[in-house]
């Protein structure tokens, strides 16, 4: 059903409380196959419940969840070797070394002998752990254990992966290695969803669902996202930014001032035809405005912030 | 400089936390109290209700008022009447009896002069049970059997002891077998309430239940391993026994091994339950604490069985280090084979299994 559609995860009104918190609130989504779609987001938004419903770790409250065709309440047995998981915290046995490790995650997939030393060796080479083959996870650096945690998750060749924070204790350059690899990996026809709080990395998605409080803010492309935001973006050099920013959240068609070193990045409501002109005649026609781009950050401040403040 | 401010703020930060986590806190107060009240009634070193049972040779109404005499006493309680001394002994390495009484068929004719009127064959392996016994020797039976007209020679003694097992009665002997009983609970609950809170505390668990792996094999390969360190374990303790302490392995190696196989079983499975409720390795510490102290305890190591209250006993029942307990010594000490132990074995068995069924049950596959 799901192939037609060439849709990955198909979810509808999908809801998961505990207790009386409501940690996601009928989320609809269509995860289209063979893309890397983002979850963007502010900690505790829901993000990593969402991929654990997904992943049938966590049960459904309400609403119901397709992935890869199969209904996730009923056959999350069945779902498992053909999904990978990557947690947000490192989960694979620090005192074992590389090999063993997957070694140990290949043999729980039931993969043959022969099959999975040629994948093993593969999956060396992809990611360059050929030297630390024997190196204890416990003593290998954050992008190391991470390069190794993403061999272990697609060691199955899963159909699709998810990817709960991936880089959160990556830095910046080993981030844009990992993020070619997933590259690497759709271009083969993998499903990706990849949680992130960082704009850079949910820039690269093909698409982006962002979250907040549990509830779907915005969805789509990031550049379709940009430039449909709701919002101009407009920076403002001055003199005195802390007490310029302060008068400006006053102004009711202001939706949001930042200070971006010696600039203010300011948010004016799209119904406002003329930006400049509205934030000079409140602060002084003397200041530089200029009208720019609007960054994913941008789009992210301006659908979250109603609930922000 | 000491400063008391960031001593204090470090104490009042440790009491926060011990407070909140629950089970800790619980344990504090739990482990002292219910211990206590458990083993300030049940440990008692004067040892009563040996059961035990009578061979009537004779078929007189002598033995018959001698039993009375005996009973009266209450050291020992009368479970079985046996035909034969070898019946009796048979049930003496069983298990079912400590000790039993023979009466000759002679009896009547040895109440004169001094002869011994009848024969305690006791089975001597715990030496507080034989003392109990052998003071029974010299209890004045005199008054009430003896007619004056018969010369009986009065202060002798009226019984002979057999010690079988152990007749220099020495302690070791009975320690050395039932230690092994102490240190399997110990490390096999352990190692198993730990293991599994520790992938979950480090992580390991959220991955390894996205894998097609079901909770009864994780269980089961979660085990295995420490069938052997526990058979291992045993086996340390008593060839050291046997070495060291002279203490006899009486029994065949085959019926040892597979006594102790039924008790791992047990206690592993024991351990994974502990480990489907601890949720961190200092709770599953603790809960193992509040196993081991009772099957130190009440299992019949420190004190005989049967000279615990009913109440004591029932609990001790619970504990699979009690049928251990009575196995391997049985086994070691006395030769028994596990086929006779029948009530044991199948205990055990019975609670690995419901245990194994319980923990893969209660260890969901969702994190919810």
């Amino acid at each position: 059903m799901n192939s037609q559609s060439g849709m990955a995860i198909k979810a509808e009104g999908l809801t998961r409380k505990f207790g009386n918190f409501v940690a996601v609130d009928s989320i609809d989504l269509n995860v289209p196959k063979a893309t890397i779609y983002g979850f963007l987001g502010p900690n505790g938004c829901g993000k990593s419940t969402t991929i654990r419903m997904l992943c049938g770790l966590l049960s459904v409250s309400a609403g119901r969840a397709e992935v890869l065709g199969l209904d996730v309440s009923k056959s999350a047995e069945q779902l498992r070797t053909r999904i990978g998981y990557m947690t947000q915290k490192f989960s694979l046995y620090e005192d074992l070394t590389t090999e063993e490790n997957l070694q140990f995650m290949g043999q729980v997939y039931s993969l043959g002998a022969g099959k999975l030393r040629r994948r093993i060796s593969q999956l060396l080479d992809t990611y360059s752990l050929f030297k630390l083959k024997d190196r204890r996870a416990g003593s290998m650096s954050g992008g190391q254990r991470q390069r190794l945690a993403l061999a272990a998750a697609t060691l199955h060749e899963p159909d699709l992966l998810f990817l709960d924070e991936p880089t959160s204790a990556v830095d910046p350059e080993n981030r844009r290695e990992f993020w070619e690899k997933l590259f690497d990996l759709c271009d083969q026809g993998t499903s990706i969803l990849v949680s992130t709080h960082y704009m850079d990395e949910a820039e690269r998605c093909h698409r982006l669902a962002i979250l907040e409080s549990g509830q779907l803010r915005a969805e789509g492309e990031p550049l379709v996202l940009m430039e449909q935001m709701g919002a101009h973006v407009i920076e403002l050099e001055a003199e005195n930014l802390r007490v310029l920013k302060t008068r400006l959240l006053d102004i009711d068609k202001i939706k949001s001032a930042a200070q971006q070193g010696l600039r203010l990045r300011v948010l004016v409501d799209r119904s406002i035809e003329n930006p400049v002109t509205y934030i000079q005649q409140a602060l002084g026609s003397s200041l530089t405005c200029n009208v720019v781009h609007p960054s994913l950050e941008d789009v992210f401040v301006t659908v979250t912030n109603g609930e922000r403040q | 400089m000491l400063s008391i401010r960031r001593i204090h703020s470090i104490v009042q930060k440790e009491l926060k936390q011990l407070s909140r986590d629950r089970m800790t806190f619980g344990m504090v107060v739990m482990i002292p109290l219910v211990q206590l009240l458990l083993f300030g009634y049940a440990i008692n070193t004067d040892v009563r209700h040996i059961p035990v049972g009578i061979v009537d040779l004779s078929g007189s109404a002598v033995a018959r008022v001698i039993t009375q005499a005996v009973t009266a006493t209450q050291v020992v309680e009368i479970k079985h009447h046996y035909t034969t001394p070898k019946e009796a002994e048979q049930a003496i390495v069983r298990g079912e009896i400590r000790a039993a009484l023979i009466y000759p068929a002679d009896l009547s004719k040895r109440l004169v002069g001094e002869n011994v009127l009848a024969q305690w064959v006791v089975d001597a392996s715990d030496t507080m049970v034989s003392s109990a016994i052998l003071q029974l020797r010299q209890m004045p039976l005199d008054q009430i059997i003896v007619d004056p007209k018969l010369h009986r020679v009065t202060h002798k003694p009226n019984f002979e002891v057999a010690l079988f097992f152990n007749p220099t009665r020495r302690s070791a002997v009975n320690i050395v077998p039932g230690l092994s009983a102490v240190i399997l609970t110990m490390t096999m609950i352990l190692f198993t309430s730990t293991a599994i809170v520790r992938e979950r505390e480090r992580g390991n668990l959220e991955l390894l239940i996205t894998t097609p792996i079901k909770p009864l094999e994780l269980m089961i390969g979660k085990i295995v391993p420490y069938i052997f360190i526990g058979l291992l374990q045993v086996s340390i303790i008593l060839l050291l026994g046997n070495l060291v302490f002279d203490v006899p392995i009486n029994g065949s190696l085959f019926h040892v091994y597979a006594a102790t196989l039924l008790f791992i079983a047990a206690s592993l499975t024991l351990g994974l339950i502990i480990s489907t409720i601890a949720k961190t390795q200092l709770q599953a510490m603790q809960m193992t604490v509040f196993v081991l102290l009772p099957s130190i305890l009440l299992s019949g190591f420190m004190f005989p069985y049967e000279a615990m209250p009913k109440l004591a006993q029932n609990i001790a029942e619970m504990l699979p280090a009690t049928h251990y307990m009575r196995m391997i010594r049985a086994v070691v000490l006395r030769g028994a084979e596990v086929q006779v132990l029948v009530y044991d074995s199948l205990w055990l068995i019975g609670f690995s299994i419901l245990g194994i069924v319980l923990a893969a049950f209660r260890f969901s596959k969702r994190l919810d």
